[in-house]
């Protein structure tokens, strides 16, 4: 009896915390379901749309390219998900089983990249992509590799497979050299497999770390057939400031994809294996 | 052979090794060169005043306040972000229905753009949104979550808090998972239940995590920037104007290169207490060569 008292008390806590995770969007969702007729503003507030429409949603879609955004965001955070993925995988394994001149000198370069933050330093990131001339008054390409390229390889990434790598048996690997197999072999063909929840793992944070962000994009995009949905919601958010249901339904539909996405992966979330994707 | 066995090594480096020296190792170093240089008066022609940026920063008033705005908005955010998470997962982490429906909605915050947090949040402190109804509701007068310098500060402080705290939920999640099942037996026997287990089992087995919680949302709070450029651009009265709002504005928008780059040098030493405690305390075995 006791138990049971103590479990209702401890659904309705989570419960209260849901809703309070739920309701900014949920407000937002109804304030971009409410049509021209109804005061967004009305006291005491409605939840459920009276004048309910989904014109807004059609509005939105009408004046602002979102969807050519939606493309933006899944080109750079799939280009960077793949570039992180080979070569944080490549430069982990000599890391994590090579013994070579150097060993302790590139152990702590890497580290010593957790250290400084992006803020920190953005502004000659800045200043040496210009000069690269990936910017986006170059060509598209070159507007996308310059959003990708800063984040095409990161510390966290190299950590966590170098510690993927360092669970599999030494004992496997000797005997692939026995059969003649090369380093390049052996990490293509056998450890590269082997270590497939970790490279989940990476891809996954990897690819929402990027769609979310909005610091670097804000800085180097000019162009806005190049705008990804951070930088392309927060331009619509101050050009229809006047208009909230405009701005409520362009975030609601900026979130779908990302939502899909998370759902679709939720075992890999929630599943408690979240320990590499820890970042400072 | 042992020539041959060192380049195998290096050529697995390389890729990964010319993209940070490009995009981190060059920048960091330029970071640095740029900070002695004064480029207020041309910015195609600067000149070289050594620690002059430095001294002129800790003269300024404007940034004597962003430091002191930064520290405030870590003591807003960091002991909620430390102890409501473990709180959460406590919690989840007994054996109830629905465990996983509670998880994915607490997450939910985590993965959406902090661009549309941010947005969401605007709109329900807006002086007639959903946030003063009910204030008024309760009998107090409406405030002003974004208009007022007094409590600017913390609405912002509350959208960090609402993002993180699924995450660090899931930190503490995957570190109580770890705390051996005997522990506990072990403190029933003895006589200890509810709470009190908890703070002789619980806590003392997982506090590296709380400390290294403590570290990470440290640092994450001296970096906050998107929450305040969304809402507040820095107002009112520059009441929420933190380090790298402060850098951002003077290397992108003035253009005052060399003030900019001292802000950043100023920022990293500050970001690199924490991240020296983490790495070398905190998470060492992690980073063992």
């Amino acid at each position: 009896m006791k138990i049971r008292i103590k479990n209702i008390l401890i659904h309705i806590i989570l419960i209260l915390v849901c809703i309070l995770s739920l309701i900014p969007f949920l407000w937002l969702l109804s304030t971009a379901l409410k049509g021209r007729s109804e005061n967004i503003f009305a006291y005491p507030p409605v939840f459920i749309p009276k004048d309910f429409t989904l014109e807004n949603f059609k509005e939105v879609l009408r004046l602002v390219p979102i969807v050519k955004y939606v493309i933006n965001s899944f080109i750079v955070a799939a280009s960077t998900v793949v570039l992180n993925v080979i070569l944080s995988a490549l430069a982990a394994y000599p890391l994590a089983r090579m013994e070579f001149k150097g060993k302790k000198i590139a152990f702590f370069a890497i580290l010593a990249t957790i250290m400084v933050p992006f803020q920190t330093i953005m502004l000659p990131i800045y200043i040496i992509t210009l000069k690269l001339h990936l910017i986006d008054s170059y060509s598209t390409l070159a507007g996308y590799l310059g959003l990708i390229m800063p984040f095409a390889v990161n510390a966290f990434g190299i950590f966590l497979l170098r510690q993927a790598f360092l669970t599999i048996p030494k004992e496997i690997e000797e005997s692939a050299v026995i059969d003649g197999c090369n380093s390049f072999q052996i990490f293509f063909k056998l450890l590269l497999p082997m270590i497939k929840p970790s490279v989940a793992l990476l891809a996954i944070f990897t690819f929402i770390g990027s769609w979310g962000e909005f610091l670097w994009p804000s800085i180097v995009l000019t162009n806005e057939k190049l705008f990804t949905l951070p930088v392309g919601i927060n331009n619509l958010s101050s050009a229809f400031s006047a208009d909230y249901r405009l701005v409520a339904a362009g975030s609601i539909v900026s979130i779908i994809p990302i939502i899909i996405f998370f759902l679709a992966l939720q075992k890999y979330f929630i599943s408690g294996s979240t320990d590499g994707a820890v970042k400072g | 052979m042992d020539l041959k066995k060192n380049i195998g090594a290096y050529l697995f480096l390389v890729p990964a090794f010319v993209v940070l020296l490009i995009f981190f190792f060059i920048p960091f170093f330029q970071t640095i060169w740029l900070s002695f240089f004064d480029y207020s008066k041309d910015i195609y022609s600067p000149n070289f005043v050594f620690l002059d940026n430095y001294f002129e920063l800790i003269k300024s008033p404007l940034f004597l306040k962003t430091i002191l705005n930064t520290f405030y908005f870590l003591i807003l955010c960091v002991p909620f972000l430390v102890i409501f998470p473990l709180f959460l997962a406590i919690l989840i982490n007994q054996n109830i229905k629905c465990k996983n429906i509670y998880k994915i909605i607490i997450y939910l915050p985590v993965i959406i753009s902090i661009v549309v947090v941010a947005i969401a949040f605007k709109w329900l402190y807006s002086p007639s949104g959903l946030l003063n109804f009910f204030i008024e509701k309760f009998g107090f007068s409406a405030i002003g979550w974004l208009s007022d310098p007094k409590v600017s500060m913390i609405s912002v402080a509350l959208v960090t808090i609402f993002k993180g705290v699924g995450y660090y939920m899931m930190i503490y999640l995957s570190a109580l998972m770890s705390v051996p099942k005997e522990l506990y037996e072990a403190a029933e026997v003895d006589g200890a239940v509810g709470f009190k287990k908890h703070m002789l089992v619980t806590i003392p087995h997982i506090m590296p995590m709380i400390a290294l919680v403590s570290t990470i949302s440290s640092i994450s709070a001296l970096k906050v920037f998107v929450e305040i450029y969304v809402m507040t651009r820095g107002g009112p009265l520059d009441s929420t104007k933190t380090i790298v709002y402060y850098i951002y504005e003077k290397a992108f928008e003035n253009l005052d290169l060399g003030l900019a780059s001292a802000g950043a040098v100023i920022l990293l030493f500050v970001v690199m207490g924490f991240s020296v405690l983490n790495i070398f305390v905190f998470e060492k075995d992690k980073y063992k060569v």
